[in-house]
């Protein structure tokens, strides 16, 4: 039997949880805890401590494991431990909390440092009236005109599976370009 | 959909930074703690700045600039009520008192102003106005924002923030490859001309500085301002990749075809939930 894990980063209440609970086949092994901080506390009453792990099986041989980190800074000596042996790693950014966006760029370079592997960054809650577009997060994250950024709604499976989908592809992509 | 956020998280450098690359037209919308700013752009370029309740008609503007007497804006205050900015103006130019680019260099100074101002704002409310121009009746400009860019970032006096936007001096710099911008046009420091000198992949930033003699915090302000201005990117130093290459654990399958065919099982896979 062959694992492949894919991690799943962004700020705190991005929707990493939200984002794997929409596409796992388990339920999504979750280490909330009750958040302690006033402020984080105003924005959700539980968080990811350590990681979610959610699962999908491809085929008797091979199974995608889908990894979320913790969003809480305080955390982040588990990122290095979650991107080790990662095949891509997905950035969500919430697009109705600007206050998010540089913390979102500063975990990307993070990763990138970790692994330079492929990578997509989705903008979550595009159905909120408050979204920001999507080219002007673009331009606020700094992200390269060639650097995917894709609207999603983390609860909404269509829209995971095309952020997966993106993903593969740009890992496709990457192993086509090797052989070049 | 809507670009608006607190000046807390978003500063006034960051967002004329968006506007510029995002080449957007509109008004900027800026609620501070004790007075409102109105700035138009066209194009991603600075057109019209208006703060408060200040006086920013062309009489006005132009005896800031010593280009009016007291008494000669006193005669058009009086005189000249009903008269538009864009009549004065012609009014002024035919007369022979200014030439166009006189009226223009004030106006455009002035706006400058307004927004240099703003960068010390770091309390208030912000939101992008699509529709909303400056009145008909004024005169706008035509300003590029890099200058000011640079400048905004050269006042950001917030040494945390300076770390969270440059996390590690062990990345290099890349010129980005941007139709259009000349640096020839930019007006850069002494040490902003010392550290662009220096920008190669294959120098770290940190290394930079040594070469440079700049501390942590001032490299960082150089860079940051660099950034902004969407002169550089920050990218892995040439000659690392060995190294993270050697550290990177792979999908543990023998060759690329098997890998291929791994990653194309599990594009059919999520095809079919």
């Amino acid at each position: 039997m062959q694992t492949v894990k894919m991690v799943v980063t962004g700020p705190f209440s991005a929707g990493k949880t939200e984002f794997i609970r929409s596409v796992s086949e388990i339920d999504v092994v979750s280490t909330e805890r009750k958040v302690s901080a006033d402020g984080e506390r105003a924005v959700k009453s539980a968080t990811t401590v350590a990681m979610d792990f959610g699962r999908i099986t491809v085929d008797e041989d091979l199974v995608l494991y889908l990894f979320g980190t913790p969003g809480q800074k305080r955390f982040d000596f588990m990122w290095e431990i979650l991107s080790e042996g990662m095949l891509g790693f997905i950035v969500m950014v919430d697009s109705t909390r600007p206050e998010t966006f540089r913390e979102a760029r500063s975990i990307l370079e993070t990763f990138r440092a970790y692994a330079p592997t492929p990578y997509v960054v989705a903008a979550n809650k595009q159905d909120m009236a408050d979204a920001w577009d999507i080219e002007d997060m673009r331009h606020a994250l700094r992200l390269d005109g060639k650097v995917k950024l894709l609207p999603c709604v983390a609860s909404d499976k269509t829209t995971v599976k095309n952020v997966l989908l993106e993903l593969l592809y740009s890992i496709l992509a990457e192993m086509d370009g090797g052989d070049k | 959909m809507a670009l608006r956020g607190n000046l807390r998280d978003f500063t006034v450098t960051q967002l004329l930074n968006l506007i510029n690359l995002a080449h957007k037209s509109g008004t900027l919308v800026i609620e501070g703690p004790t007075e409102a700013a109105k700035v138009s752009f066209r194009d991603g370029k600075l057109a019209y700045a208006q703060i408060g309740q200040e006086d920013n008609r062309l009489a006005s503007v132009l005896h800031r600039s010593n280009k009016l007497t007291t008494g000669q804006l006193r005669a058009i205050q009086t005189r000249a009520v009903q008269v538009g900015d864009k009549e004065l103006g012609l009014l002024l130019i035919n007369a022979g008192y200014m030439s166009q680019d006189d009226i223009l260099n004030s106006l455009q100074s002035y706006f400058t102003d307004v927004v240099r101002r703003l960068f010390t704002w770091v309390e208030g409310f912000f939101r992008f106005e699509n529709d909303m121009t400056p009145p008909e009746d004024r005169i706008t400009v035509r300003l590029d924002l890099e200058n000011l860019i640079i400048e905004g970032a050269r006042q950001l006096r917030e040494w945390e923030q300076l770390q969270d936007e440059i996390p590690s001096l062990d990345m290099a710099l890349k010129f980005i490859e941007r139709p259009g911008t000349s640096m020839q046009k930019m007006n850069l420091s002494v040490e902003e001309w010392r550290v662009v000198s220096y920008i190669n992949p294959r120098n770290t930033i940190q290394q930079i500085a040594s070469a440079s003699k700049m501390s942590d915090l001032e490299i960082r302000r150089i860079v940051y301002g660099l950034l902004q201005a969407g002169l550089v990117e920050v990218v892995r130093p040439e000659g690392a990749a060995q190294a993270i290459e050697r550290a990177r654990p792979q999908v543990t399958v023998q060759n690329r075809e098997e890998q291929k065919s791994l990653v194309n099982r599990l594009i059919t896979r999520i095809r079919s939930i």
